[in-house]
């Protein structure tokens, strides 16, 4: 099967500083791939060479089987992409703003309007869509974004941060809209730096940092990968004052203390059950025991970590 | 490398956009109110002074456009006066934030994932400001023709709306210029406020500062150049040469030349003709319009060109900015 995206030592050049370094990327259809990483790290330049609106500096990269240097119009007439921040014209109503979109991807009016009124409706906004957008919150423009994006029909999504400045329930909601789109079959490219979100979309992922991508898979396969496959124990006990208790059980690398009385474990066996037991024979109360499954930030964190401590 | 497909993908619906805006502004719906004020005002003035020589002046409808006016005692510019004045003033307010505005909403990425290419945003941007003015001019010019029926009595003869069409022709070349520096300022500064102002400054350096700067310029050859007539006269043309970096000055002249068919010369000679034929010394003929047109050809020109220069130049630093803001 080809991919949908395929990019061969995609590099582009700002003067001395390079923004995206030599990336291979492949995306098969289908699936929703997170492009994550911190702010200035190339995510916003890779996307823009994929749809041809910045020049690579050399490699080059293949959306849906085109060029899209060559056949900008190709790739952008069937990927839709919503920006960072996406904007609309603020003094026009939401659907003159989808109007002038379908106008310029040159869909017949007749369909254009049905299929305007049908995505609205879709992202809850068909109640203001005579509106103008300037009263629009910022849940509703970035819902407007993904309206606007969907319009065209397309085959494959770029989203950019689309979820940064929600608050976390219209977050959520927004997440739930992008995996309605995987089945629909649309592929995903979602780029993001919040952690926890592409954790709860993505299918695979791609860690960025300066340029490249040093790290790609599912999130286990990322998670094994920096965190070497440890276990995550969170304890609560009481009264405080068991950490160098915590330390002496057999397996236990490293104790963190969240909070008096609330403890992290990282160990290299599942020692739950020795945990239970000292505490208990210290005469403490035990409250919580429980597994904490590695969240993203935490591969995030130790990745960032390590590479400054190597460098 | 090449790339497919028209880069006029679009662009039908970037100019209606922009037009439907254009013309539902507040901004140009001011202006309007303005452009038509002095339409009426200067028709009222000049056909007080015209009624009186009505049938003996065979280019009547043509004079509405240049004599000064008269309001009770006050003196004001003429309508081609007002023209120069107020032309600049819509390029500007239609295009200064033509560009940045986009970047500055957020909206230039989001329009430019579509699928057209760049060059249609900003051509289809430069055709929907010159049919705004082209609509606003046209709509002026009928309602003086209209207005002038009514005061003077007489219908326009064919020669005069030929002339007519022509100069609103000049007037759009004039209005492109401001239009197409705007543009391309819009460009080159992130701010809308910069690139206002820097459009109004050039506008301001020709209005007010460009004659002391070109009289400056010229004194300071005159002083070397000391000879007989033929010498006098090259740098009577130098002068006149320096002038034309204005386009205040290009519209100047070539507005007078096809409106006033008496006017056979823009060069240093012109008021010489003029003295001559009011002593009588040369007999007074008008000429027809393609030798007007022939006389007002280079400013004309001019105008032209300067207005596909700023745009080329406009679309050559928007092809290159990058598009992330």
């Amino acid at each position: 099967m080809t991919p949908i995206i395929e990019t061969e030592g995609l590099t582009k050049r700002y003067g001395d500083t390079v923004a995206v370094d030599s990336l291979n990327l492949r995306l098969q259809a289908g699936e929703v791939f997170g492009l994550l990483g911190p702010n200035g790290s190339g995510k916003t330049t890779t996307i823009l060479m994929l749809l041809g609106l910045t020049e690579p500096t050399s490699g080059s990269a293949r959306v849906l089987g085109f060029d899209p240097l060559r056949n900008p119009l190709d790739v952008k007439r069937r990927v839709g992409y919503m920006p960072d921040a996406v904007g609309f014209y603020d003094e026009l109503t939401a659907r003159d703003n989808l109007r002038y979109t379908a106008r310029l991807n040159g869909i017949p009016r007749k369909e254009a309007e049905a299929t305007i009124v049908e995505m609205l409706d879709r992202m809850g906004l068909g109640d203001v869509m005579d509106r103008p957008v300037n009263t629009f919150s910022r849940g509703m423009r970035q819902r407007l974004g993904l309206a606007d994006v969907l319009l065209k029909r397309p085959h494959v999504a770029i989203l950019d941060e689309p979820t940064v400045g929600l608050d976390p329930e219209a977050a959520h909601e927004f997440l739930g809209m992008i995996r309605s789109l995987k089945a629909e079959g649309i592929t995903v490219l979602l780029s993001s730096h919040l952690l926890h979100q592409v954790q709860a979309v993505c299918d695979r992922i791609g860690l960025f940092s300066k340029g490249k991508m040093v790290l790609e898979g599912t999130f286990e396969e990322l998670s094994t990968k920096v965190l070497g496959g440890s276990y995550r124990i969170q304890v609560e006990a009481r009264p405080d004052g068991f950490e160098q208790v915590l330390r002496g059980v057999p397996g236990v690398i490293g104790v963190a203390t969240a909070r008096p009385g609330l403890y992290r474990l990282e160990a290299k066996t599942d020692c739950r059950s020795d945990v239970a037991r000292r505490i208990v024979a210290e005469g403490g109360q035990l409250l919580e025991l429980r597994f904490d499954r590695a969240s993203l930030d935490d591969v995030y964190a130790r990745y960032f970590q390590e590479a400054r401590s190597e460098a | 490398m090449k790339r497919e497909g028209s880069p006029l993908t679009g662009l039908g619906a970037v100019v209606l956009k922009e037009l439907a805006d254009h013309l539902s502004s507040v901004r140009m719906f001011v202006l309007e109110i303005l452009i038509f004020l002095t339409a009426v005002a200067t028709v009222y003035a000049a056909t007080q002074t015209l009624r009186t020589v009505v049938g003996e002046d065979p280019f009547v409808y043509l004079r509405i456009f240049t004599i000064p006016n008269k309001i009770g005692d006050a003196e004001l510019p003429s309508f081609l006066g007002f023209m120069g004045f107020l032309m600049p003033l819509v390029g500007i307010a239609l295009a200064f934030d033509s560009i940045n505005g986009e970047y500055l909403r957020r909206t230039m990425s989001r329009v430019l994932a579509q699928p057209i290419y760049r060059d249609a945003v900003l051509m289809g941007k430069f055709l929907a400001g010159m049919a705004t003015l082209a609509t606003t001019l046209l709509a002026v010019w009928l309602l003086i023709t209209g207005l002038g029926m009514l005061r003077l009595g007489v219908v326009p003869e064919a020669r005069e709306v030929a002339r007519g069409l022509v100069f609103l022709f000049v007037t759009l070349a004039y209005g492109g210029v401001w239009l197409g520096l705007a543009l391309l300022f819009s460009v080159i500064y992130r701010q809308p406020a910069t690139s206002a102002l820097a459009t109004i400054s050039v506008w301001l350096f020709f209005l007010v500062f460009w004659e002391i700067v070109a009289s400056l310029l010229f004194n300071i050859v005159g002083i070397f150049a000391r000879g007989g007539p033929e010498a006098e006269l090259s740098y009577l043309q130098l002068r006149q040469v320096l002038s034309w970096f204005s386009p205040n000055t290009l519209y100047t002249e070539s507005a007078v030349a096809l409106l006033t068919p008496e006017i056979r010369t823009l060069g240093p000679l012109l008021s010489v003709f003029l003295q001559a034929e009011a002593a009588g010394l040369i007999p007074r003929s008008q000429l027809p319009l393609s030798q007007s047109l022939l006389l007002a050809w280079p400013q004309l020109t001019g105008l032209v060109g300067t207005v596909i220069i700023l745009f080329t130049y406009a679309y050559v630093r928007f092809q290159r900015q990058e598009v992330r803001a």
